[in-house]
């Protein structure tokens, strides 16, 4: 299916619904959990949760969701999460993605990381000036999908996956100083690097009042 | 088969100097996280103490990191997804640029640790021929070849 096939499923709003809910679980998803959550029937769910798993969207696997093992535990209830594909939409079409690339390994070739950390602060700092409201809105307006844990606000998706897998340390610097950019403005909050595989490389937490 | 990686930086100044102080403090946790990591197999080691470092003889300057992983997907989350990436990050403070590679990457056998002499082979062959099966890379990343 192609990328615009599987994003107009999404036009559908009890799917959107649905698929919002699995997403921003950040975990496997049970058909009941997601049904109740969405107010939908169970059957209901489980149709658009497997349309959504056809397009590619999201990814499921069977897992025991009770504690209890062994006979009597029941058969493992089909659980749903978000697929690790990329699915890009631009119309006209657009390819920033290699030119992205291409640039980080010009900035690698050069030594140039410093350089790109300065640059990316700034543009932190511009959209930051260009928005408004608290910090995690601003956060979840880029994309970083920002959720509380521990008192920290963590990121659950790295908005430059693609380009973090070619060039970690470079991007992961760069997105470390354009989150420090975005906080500038903020009073009382820090960026600091402290990475978790399948997330964003950075975390928000506030800072110690003496 | 498991993958072993042989990692070199070559140092700004002595070990023992207040340059690297800061680096010889971060030793002993980023060790310890290393060795309880998910997947990690094998860490040549300096001595008994967490923060010994790899003793060899390709001089005074270059500290020499050497492990062994259950997969690269081990191996890349200890480097790039914990603690560990924001010391890496500060690599610059500790240790020079150096425009050809400082890190490469082979398959061995499982239950069969590898050689320092075998390693830093492995690191001039990179350097000279470019990545491939026998010597690679993150970046250019080969697959065990299956006999």
């Amino acid at each position: 299916m192609d990328s615009d096939e599987a994003v107009a499923l999404l036009g559908d709003p009890v799917r959107r619904e649905l698929y919002r809910f699995v997403v921003g679980r950040g975990r496997a998803v049970g058909r009941a959990e997601a049904a109740e959550a969405t107010g939908v029937a169970r059957g209901l769910a489980a149709f658009h949760l497997d349309k959504l798993v056809d397009a590619g969207l999201l990814t499921a696997e069977f897992k025991r969701l009770g504690e209890r093992t062994g006979p009597g535990s029941g058969r493992p209830a089909k659980v749903y999460r978000r697929s690790g594909a990329e699915h890009l939409v631009s119309l006209p079409p657009r390819d920033y993605r290699t030119v992205a690339l291409i640039l980080a390994e010009v900035v690698d070739l050069l030594g140039g990381d410093e350089l790109a950390e300065e640059a990316a602060r700034r543009a932190g700092r511009k959209l930051a000036a260009g928005a408004s409201g608290p910090v995690r809105e601003t956060l979840a307006r880029q994309g970083y999908e920002p959720y509380e844990e521990d008192g920290v606000l963590r990121l659950r998706n790295c908005p430059f996956h693609v380009l973090a897998g070619e060039h970690p340390l470079l991007v992961c610097s760069m997105n470390l100083s354009l989150c420090q950019g975005l906080l500038d403005g903020a009073e009382g909050v820090t960026a600091r690097l402290d990475p978790r595989p399948g997330e964003c490389c950075v975390v928000i937490s506030k800072n110690n009042k003496n | 088969m498991h993958l072993a990686q042989l990692n070199v930086a070559y140092l700004l100044a002595p070990l023992d100097s207040p340059l690297l102080a800061e680096f010889v403090a971060l030793l002993e946790p980023v060790n310890l996280l290393s060795d309880s990591s998910p997947g990690f197999v094998w860490r040549l080691k300096g001595g008994p103490d967490p923060t010994d470092t790899v003793q060899h003889h390709y001089g005074d300057e270059l500290v020499i990191n050497f492990s062994v992983w259950e997969s690269r997907e081990a191996l890349w989350n200890f480097v790039y997804r914990s603690r560990h990436l924001a010391v890496l990050q500060r690599r610059r403070e500790w240790f020079q640029r150096v425009a050809v590679p400082y890190s490469v990457m082979w398959w061995v056998p499982e239950g069969e640790p590898p050689t320092l002499t075998e390693g830093m082979a492995r690191l001039d062959r990179l350097r000279a021929e470019g990545p491939g099966p026998e010597a690679f890379t993150f970046k250019d990343f080969y697959d065990p070849v299956s006999v």
